[in-house]
């Protein structure tokens, strides 16, 4: 709201603009993304379909960007705001969100069993090997708070985002480069695994040190396009 | 499509075909001639002059937004483009001589410009603008096919056709060419000067700016007057503003500065582009020439006045909504488009007398509080502002309240619009 008082405008006595200063800054010139995904990129707590943006890799956020432009990301209203936006200025959007540190907000978590949540435990620690179900941990990072350049945080995610995207990953709604292993992973998991595992990553603490993992630390044990953007990407 | 509507959509194309004989008749053996022509020596293809010029006439010509697909390799068509009959693919117009069009000849790529027939004669659908470009010079339409051929070729073969009977059957444009298509060449005016003649040409043929700023009827066909008239985008649902600069135009009051600005960077002291403009100023308008951007506003400065629009919404919303209105416009838009409406000159457009605004759908004022946006990313703005989306903030009966008051604001005199129709393009796709 500060922002918008910021845009002073004062008049002459014969009612024309006579000094009309727009800040020119980029948080000025982005109030599009802002407006849902917070001035900050905080992402909006009482609707987890506004994900949190800031903190995330640079790279996960062109991509994304890049994504809703070609299609592989569907969500209208996303897709027309991003959709002519030229390479550099979304690396310049995506550097702001990145480099914004705003406390993590607690969002509401569905009341689930202690079962799902060992059940939510298991997959993200572990995964489940007998239906090749990867840890979230073994990509996301062993704190889930994401790795360096362009894999995501986990943590801090609301419960409604993180089911709401697993089922887009299973519908086709979102997917990515080829070998897209999100999206093969997605199709392993049950309707009740996505339950579980959103419940548990949301239910769990933010810790201090939010930063994600640096480039090279995780060794995935897929195939990903997105990992390796000359195999097979776009 | 349901049945009964099919059944209408056959009864329309035996009606169109009766309707159209008599014209086609009329028409006799100059149906398809190409009398205007003038010739041209067309030596080797791969002169660079000529390839740099075909280049520029294809930018201006915007054909690598309908011929590339979302994410595609550029000009290797299978873009669906959306129409109310269905949906049709674009063409690979690369020069792969299996998908695209690697085995054409000049001949073949003329035909396809000038009269909307392909390669074996087969009468191509609307969708592809041939009703503008067949203004083309011989000339020009070389240059553009060198530059085509001049491409990496892209083996991608073409998608399925989306259209349902009786569309399907390609024998149905018959009468439709008969009833809405003029072929020739565009015949300069000697009355009027280079510029104007050029902006003509430009805007009439290249340019293709009547498919979109003009009504369509229900065959999806353009009445043939008035020019840039304004219309409704079908499918789309946008509506592009008449382009007249006389009073009652949408472009009334701006110069033939606001009119280059607009093209070249995507916003003016006038208004800013949104919408499906938005990729024609991306890809196209940004790289015109100043001399033809100044030929197209001398032109477009010659149209006539409109007639009155028809607009089917309630003259007023009543003073209980305006005053809802007029106090979310305070509290949402007045920061940036002014307490009366101004704007700031290169920043965030004029609301009042904005034709955008005004237009007389409502549509494009109910979309833009919805979606929001950012101005085009353009060479000379390429970090433009944006505004909010209000979709998450207002509800339905909100955004009715301050559309229809900004409609009716300042010195704008438009049409109210209801919370239905705000419902209604809420569910809009974007593309």
């Amino acid at each position: 709201m500060g922002l918008w008082l910021a845009v002073a405008m004062f008049y002459t006595a014969t009612g024309r603009a006579a000094v009309t200063a727009v800040p020119d800054t980029l948080q000025q010139r982005i109030a599009a993304c802002t407006a849902c995904h917070g001035e900050h990129g905080e992402g909006r707590v009482k609707s987890g379909f506004f994900p949190r943006l800031a903190g995330k890799p640079v790279a996960y956020l062109v991509r994304q960007m890049q994504n809703f432009q070609n299609g592989l990301r569907k969500y209208a209203p996303m897709e027309y705001t991003v959709r002519q936006l030229s390479p550099a200025y979304m690396q310049e959007i995506a550097r702001y969100f990145a480099a914004q540190q705003v406390p993590y907000r607690r969002s509401p978590i569905p009341t689930v069993s202690a079962t799902t949540l060992r059940r939510g435990e298991q997959l993200a620690q572990h995964g489940d090997p007998g239906r090749r179900i990867p840890a979230c941990a073994s990509c996301h990072g062993r704190r889930l708070t994401g790795a360096q350049p362009s894999i995501p945080g986990l943590i801090g995610l609301p419960y409604d985002y993180i089911s709401s995207q697993l089922g887009a990953w299973r519908s086709g709604t979102r997917s990515a480069p080829a070998p897209d292993c999100m999206a093969e992973i997605a199709q392993r998991l049950r309707a009740s695994d996505i339950d579980a595992v959103a419940a548990w990553l949301a239910s769990r603490a933010r810790s201090t040190d939010m930063q994600a993992e640096p480039a090279g630390s995780m060794s995935p044990p897929m195939r990903c396009g997105v990992l390796n953007p000359g195999e097979g990407g776009r | 499509m349901s049945r009964k509507a099919g059944v209408v959509g056959v009864v329309a194309v035996l009606a169109l075909l009766g309707l159209g004989a008599g014209r086609l008749l009329a028409l006799g053996a100059g149906f398809g001639s190409t009398a205007s022509a003038a010739p041209v020596v067309e030596g080797p293809l791969d002169r660079p002059g000529l390839i740099a010029r075909g280049r520029y006439l294809a930018t201006i010509g915007g054909c690598v937004a309908c011929h590339t697909a979302q994410g595609g390799k550029p000009y290797a068509g299978g873009r669906m483009l959306s129409t109310p009959f269905g949906a049709i693919p674009s063409s690979n117009i690369t020069p792969d001589p299996a998908t695209g069009i690697g085995r054409w000849h000049f001949d073949d790529f003329w035909r396809a410009m000038h009269t909307g027939k392909g390669r074996r004669g087969e009468r191509l659908y609307p969708a592809f603008p041939y009703t503008s470009y067949t203004k083309l010079r011989r000339d020009d339409v070389l240059a553009i096919f060198a530059y085509l051929r001049s491409l990496s070729p892209v083996n991608q073969p073409r998608k399925a056709l989306g259209l349902s009977f009786p569309y399907s059957v390609r024998s149905s444009l018959l009468a439709w060419r008969a009833l809405y298509f003029d072929e020739g060449v565009y015949q300069p005016d000697p009355g009027r000067s280079v510029a104007w003649n050029r902006g003509a040409y430009l805007v009439q043929g290249l340019g293709h700016c009547n498919e979109c700023h003009a009504p369509r009827n229900r065959f999806g066909a353009i009445p043939r007057h008035p020019r840039l008239s304004g219309g409704l985008i079908p499918v789309l649902d946008w509506y592009a503003p008449n382009l007249s600069a006389q009073p009652g135009g949408g472009l009334q009051g701006w110069s033939t500065q606001d009119i280059v600005d607009l093209l070249k960077t995507g916003r003016s002291a006038r208004g800013s582009v949104f919408g499906p403009m938005s990729d024609v100023v991306v890809r196209s308008t940004q790289y015109m020439r100043d001399d033809d951007l100044r030929a197209v506003a001398t032109y477009l400065h010659s149209l006539p006045s409109p007639p009155q629009a028809p607009s089917a919404l309630p003259a007023s919303a009543g003073q209980p909504r305006l005053k809802q209105g007029r106090e979310i416009y305070r509290q949402r838009c007045a920061s940036c488009h002014g307490k009366r409406g101004q704007g700031i000159a290169g920043v965030y457009p004029p609301l009042d007398g904005n034709a955008s605004v005004t237009e007389p759908t409502g549509i494009n004022a109910i979309r833009s509080v919805l979606l929001g946006g950012f101005a085009p990313v353009t060479q000379a703005n390429p970090r433009p502002y944006s505004m909010p989306p209000f979709a998450q903030q207002l509800d339905d009966a909100e955004v009715a309240a301050v559309v229809s008051y900004l409609r009716q604001a300042w010195s704008n005199n438009s049409g109210a619009v209801e919370a239905g129709d705000v419902a209604r393009y809420r569910q809009t796709p974007v593309d």
